[in-house]
């Protein structure tokens, strides 16, 4: 495993280095705020997420062993914090209920293709406007179920590897490809509705 | 060279390649389930542009960024940190009265 960019600031942070938690903050805010936002219905209150949750961290630094990244471990505290202040109402998907990549209706009897995935690589490549792309997509990550974007967050937008994932929501590898691969299918549908051409 | 066990097995429709696609990205698929993959993508246009379609949309969520969020006020992390190291205090002198 690679050296933790972050292990050098706990060390100090422990040993009652304000500048350290200065520059952890700093390195992680602006993660932690885009992350919180996903489950609080204001910036406001996700800045008091973020808050809580660095109370949390200095309150737990004297029991973090080093087994996850500092990173991966300060956003299952996150997580976990904008889980419960959240509660917010969404729609929420068992992972047992079935749910397509694409509407069935699209494939024909023998299952090809009936009406096949319309173009819009190009589209988005070229003339489109990055800001109504960004948009677009923004919201289409806002309407996905919340363990579906949660994932797709921690992996497509933070950049967090699979193993740091399951490791921050307590799920499976299994169970976090599923809720990758239908995350990632509901986007990938919303740019072809909103940029498709046939 | 597959075995010729699975060389039997029946050919991938487009209706299950979308459902491979993730596990195909992810590298999660079985030797034999992924050559099946694959060779479905060489005679099919539409799933490969569906697999180009899925790949441009992992790359552009990628490029996503919150509207304009604020920054971190640096003055309320450090009064954060110093009322957490205060309580601190508070408490190890407790634990030495008591």
């Amino acid at each position: 495993m690679d050296q933790d960019p972050d292990a050098e600031l706990l060390g100090r942070l422990r040993a009652g280095d304000e500048q350290a938690f200065v520059v952890l903050v700093r390195r992680h805010h602006d993660a932690m705020l885009r992350l919180a936002c996903g489950y609080v219905p204001s910036v406001a209150v996700a800045e008091e997420v973020v808050q809580d949750t660095w109370l949390g961290v200095l309150r737990g630094i004297g029991g973090f062993e080093g087994r996850s990244s500092v990173r991966t471990w300060l956003f299952r505290i996150l997580v976990n914090r904008a889980r419960t202040t959240g509660a917010r109402e969404r729609r929420s998907v068992a992972i047992g209920d079935p749910e397509p990549a694409v509407d069935p209706s699209r494939f024909d009897d023998t299952g090809h293709w009936a009406a096949p995935p319309e173009r819009w690589i190009e589209e988005a490549d070229s003339r489109l406007d990055a800001a109504k792309l960004a948009g677009r997509l923004r919201s289409a990550i806002g309407d996905l179920p919340d363990r579906q974007r949660e994932v797709v967050t921690l992996r497509d937008i933070e950049g967090l590897s699979s193993d740091e994932v399951c490791s921050v929501l307590e799920i499976s590898e299994a169970n976090q490809r599923v809720l990758l691969h239908r995350g990632r299918s509901r986007l990938r549908q919303a740019l072809e509705t909103e940029f498709g051409r046939a | 060279m597959l075995p010729k066990l699975l060389r039997t097995r029946r050919e991938v429709v487009c209706q299950q390649a979308v459902e491979l696609v993730t596990d195909y990205l992810e590298g999660a698929l079985s030797r034999a389930d992924r050559r099946r993959f694959e060779k479905h993508l060489a005679g099919c246009p539409h799933c490969t542009e569906y697999l180009a379609q899925m790949r441009a949309t992992i790359e552009l969520t990628g490029t996503v960024t919150a509207e304009d969020l604020p920054g971190p006020v640096q003055d309320e992390f450090i009064d954060l940190y110093r009322r957490w190291r205060a309580d601190q205090a508070g408490e190890t002198q407790d634990d030495g009265r008591g």
